[in-house]
């Protein structure tokens, strides 16, 4: 065969796949079970997702929930922390937790002959753990010294700031890691307590994906997870954020990192809630304008100008008003013109610039031919499972993802930018040298930009 | 139970005759193929004044080539791939996973970069890759915390002739000089399919995939193989260096040369730096942050390399405790795995996690690190595709005479670079003796 380089290969149809089927159980205690059968490596993942992320860090406890979460695997019965770690490597387990705005997932993945040793101590680590206050402090700690070192770290510094931006004191409005001042005044009680009111069975779900039947999974989880039992009677306290309000005018400010090689840049608005109808829509949206390597933003910024190794758009999903962020970080004398840049690529989806035919159909397709990837491992599954549960998905959801993207059309994405980028209210935040910038900056046409202070 | 794969990484090789190696592994799990290629080419191949050459050329590879004059993502992400590429001291990688639909595409596409990349090129192109490249090297390294400690300590550790002297990266005033006319003798000496191995993993068949290979890059005329490099390095006394830095807090850095890859050895530092930071039932963290709580993170790491590996131990200090009584515990920590080597349990312990973790780099056929990348790195690094339930057995085989023999052979005191990042204005914290470099 003689290769035609004439022009490139047609792609076949794409192949059929058949994907995870998720089996749903309810265990007496209330905790909610989805098991599913992933063939191949003996390797099995358990997913714990309490619903309480750092959306549900009281007023002035900004950073509880991580701390919590920080605990877990501090120690359980008679076990200490070094115990607890020993146990976990001595089954060569992969541990890791994640606190999200809404929600806290641990995940646990080992060894199919060690399922039930695993599934075990996880349970026990989630469900009893030990919470000593000299744990706490050294814990407590370690974040407050994180955070001194988050300072330091650019996309830290913006990523910080634009949230509260974005959210004021809406309970969006912080990393999951908190404020000095909070972690300071954060006890032991509060730990406790906030672990009595958000990890409860009838407030979890638990996710199993491995090479077992769905039956033998189950099992597992009953044997590990079915002592779990509710600690107090009364409902917990809300762990459900409202949604925010918006700001209804633009805004443009910035944190002086003096002598920065680079400014760290932030634009974006709330935008949408991860169950709208018009996900699909706003997928690809993103996808042409800054979600992938060949969207408007990074061809623009980095492969047509060179200001930055790379730019994109993303949205933050939550279950109230998620934001909606283009982010990039670039070279310093670029500032001002990366930014009007950004924002022109932004304003021109809803206006003058719709999709042309070409970025839709590569938007679709680079979104939906390459989807069945996303099912490869055991932990990937779980992790996509999990995502369900946490945005009350139907279980359907992965099967009906490619036809969804498939019939997104040029003037849904138009209608959808319209509706949820509003150009004249994005918020433009700027980490960088203020000496060099700050006079370009006024050629944004923002004028003066707000000077903030770097958050402690 | 249904079915369960064995620890294992089956494989079919072949050489084309221009010189290529190319190797199937079949997994039809999912309906996709990994398309791994290793250019056996890295910063290693540079030279002193002219470092960073080799990772701005991967950034050029997805530029356009002959037939294909344009970008390299927009035909693949249209066919719903998944690329990228690297570069590093020794090789350099490019990998895309796509759907089974589309390896046809993927092979027309790297097969076109292989061999008809230079037609493409224009001075344009390339300087505003140049560009990038240079911020890339601003965000990762000038305005990050620590992000110029490892230069440093490469440049301590690595005579000025030794090619891992330098960062991959390069230095911000050698990429600034970079000549356009430098990239075709730089292609043609290590872009050619001899010094080019090519992996096809996943939902294949075997056969089917040598026919695609020869098809696309049978016909790319052979290159000379180029010379492998060689290179020695010893340190013959401690190195006490320091720089300040953007940072809130002290950090120590000690460093060590260490056997190179799969060299005897090797193994047993990987498992020795496993023991002191990995974990909280790690010594260095047990002792430092956990029971002392002096420091607020520890890590160490055996960087294994073609030519020469380095073994590296890093401490932050927590705020207000100083670097010398750090210092002096690690090295505490580190006599006494001289003295007595790991506990029984130590190595136990390390090894159930050495055995899942092999388990685990099972799951992918594509990506860095997935079975197409492991097979090309056994492959090019090792000439043995074939070397991963050999590099478990070095694992498996692994004593605790043998970890501690090795501590003791390359950990030590008076051979070292010792390095502390300090606060700006600070330099009172770093410790006694310390000459100050200049890094940038």
């Amino acid at each position: 065969m003689t290769v035609d380089r004439s022009r490139l290969p047609e792609v076949a149809p794409d192949p059929h796949f058949a994907f995870p089927v998720i089996v749903r159980h309810r265990l007496d205690n209330g905790l909610q079970v989805r098991t599913v059968e992933h063939p191949g490596v003996p390797v099995i993942s358990f997913i714990v997702q309490v619903d309480g992320g750092s959306g549900a860090d009281p007023s002035h406890q900004e950073g509880l929930a991580a701390i919590v979460a920080d605990m877990i695997d501090e120690g359980t019965g008679s076990l200490s922390a070094i115990d607890v770690s020993d146990a976990l490597a001595r089954i060569g387990a992969d541990y890791d937790v994640d606190v999200g705005a809404d929600a806290t997932t641990f995940g646990l993945t080992t060894l199919t002959r060690f399922a039930d040793r695993g599934a075990a101590l996880l349970a026990s680590l989630i469900t009893r753990p030990s919470l000593r206050d000299i744990d706490f402090t050294r814990v407590r700690q370690l974040r407050l010294d994180r955070l001194r070192q988050l300072k330091d770290l650019p996309p830290a510094v913006a990523e910080r700031a634009f949230l509260r931006l974005l959210y004021g004191t809406h309970p969006y409005g912080h990393l999951p890691i908190g404020n000095d001042r909070a972690l300071r005044d954060i006890t032991r009680s509060d730990v406790v307590n906030f672990h009595e009111a958000v990890y409860r069975p009838d407030r979890a779900t638990l996710v199993v994906v491995g090479p077992m039947a769905h039956s033998e999974m189950v099992r597992t989880a009953q044997d590990a997870f079915g002592s779990w039992s509710v600690a107090r009677r009364e409902p917990p306290f809300s762990t459900a954020a409202g949604d925010p309000s918006f700001n209804g005018r633009a805004r443009l400010a910035i944190i002086a990192r003096d002598g920065a090689a680079q400014s760290e840049l932030r634009i974006g608005q709330l935008a949408a809630r991860r169950n709208t109808p018009d996900y699909p829509s706003l997928l690809v949206m993103n996808a042409i304008l800054g979600g992938q390597f060949v969207s408007r933003v990074n061809l623009k910024l980095r492969e047509e100008k060179g200001y930055t190794y790379g730019a994109r758009t993303g949205f933050d999903w939550r279950r109230a008003l998620a934001p909606f962020v283009f982010q990039a970080s670039v070279h310093t004398a670029a500032t001002a013109e990366a930014v009007k840049d950004a924002v022109a690529e932004i304003a021109g989806m809803g206006a003058d610039r719709p999709p042309s035919s070409d970025e839709l159909v590569l938007a679709r397709a680079s979104l939906t031919r390459g989807y069945p990837r996303n099912f490869e491992t055991a932990p990937q599954v779980a992790r996509g499972v999990a995502q369900l549960a946490l945005y009350h998905l139907p279980d359907t959801y992965f099967g009906e993802f490619i036809p969804n993207v498939n019939a997104v059309s040029a003037e849904h994405v138009v209608a959808a930018a319209k509706r949820y980028l509003r150009p004249d209210e994005l918020t433009t935040l700027i980490v960088g040298d203020h000496a060099s910038v700050g006079e370009s900056l006024l050629s944004v046409g923002l004028g003066t930009p707000e000077l903030l202070p770097s958050e402690s | 139970m249904l079915a369960v794969t064995a620890v294992d990484l089956p494989f079919t090789k072949r050489t084309l005759g221009n010189g290529l190696d190319v190797i199937v592994h079949e997994d039809d799990h999912v309906p996709i193929v990994a398309v791994n290629i290793w250019y056996h080419v890295g910063s290693k191949n540079e030279r002193l004044g002219r470092t960073g050459f080799a990772h701005l050329f991967e950034h050029l590879m997805f530029e356009g080539s002959a037939h294909h004059n344009a970008g390299y993502f927009a035909p693949l992400q249209r066919a719903g791939a998944l690329l990228n590429g690297s570069t590093n001291t020794d090789r350099t990688n490019y990998w895309e996973v796509v759907p089974t639909s589309a390896l046809d595409l993927a092979l027309w596409m790297e097969s076109d970069r292989m061999g008809y990349l230079l037609p493409a090129l224009t001075r344009e192109r390339f300087e505003t890759q140049r560009d990038v490249v240079l911020n890339e090297r601003r965000q990762n390294y000038e305005n990050r915390p620590y992000g110029l400690a490892l230069m440093a300590i490469l440049s301590a550790l690595f005579p000025p002739e030794h090619p891992y002297h330098w960062m991959t990266i390069g230095a911000a005033e050698d990429i600034q000089a970079m000549a356009f006319e430098d990239v075709q003798e730089f292609f043609r000496t290590y872009y050619h399919p001899a010094n080019a191995s090519l992996v096809l993993a996943g939902d294949i068949d075997a056969e089917r995939g040598f026919e695609l290979a020869e098809a696309y890059f049978g016909e790319l005329p052979a290159g000379q193989k180029p010379a492998p490099v060689r290179a020695a390095a010893a340190l013959l006394r401690e190195h006490r260096l320091m720089f300040e830095d953007r940072v809130e807090l002290p950090r120590i850095y000690m460093a060590w040369h260490s056997p190179a890859m799969f060299a005897p050895g090797d193994a047993e530092m990987d498992l020795l730096a496993d023991l002191l930071a990995n974990g909280k039932t790690s010594r260095l963290y047990r002792t430092l942050v956990y029971e002392r709580r002096i420091a607020v993170d520890v890590s160490a790491y055996q960087s294994s390399r073609e030519v020469g590996s380095f073994f590296l131990i890093v401490v932050t200090a927590s705020p207000g405790h100083p670097l010398s009584e750090i210092a002096s515990l690690i090295d505490n920590e580190i006599q006494a795995v001289i003295d007595d080597g790991p506990t029984r349990n130590e190595l136990e312990r390390s090894m159930a996690q050495a055995e899942a973790h092999f388990v685990y780099r099972l799951q992918t056929v594509g990506g860095f690190g997935g079975k197409s990348d492991q097979l090309n790195a056994y492959n090019v690094l090792r000439r043995d595709p074939g070397y991963f339930a050999g590099d478990l057995e070095r694992y498996r085989a692994a004593t605790r005479e043998g970890v501690r023999a090795a501590a003791e052979a390359h950990l030590k005191f008076d051979q070292r670079v010792l390095l502390t990042v300090v606060p700006r204005g600070q330099q009172a914290l770093s410790l006694p003796g310390a000459e100050a470099v200049a890094v940038s």
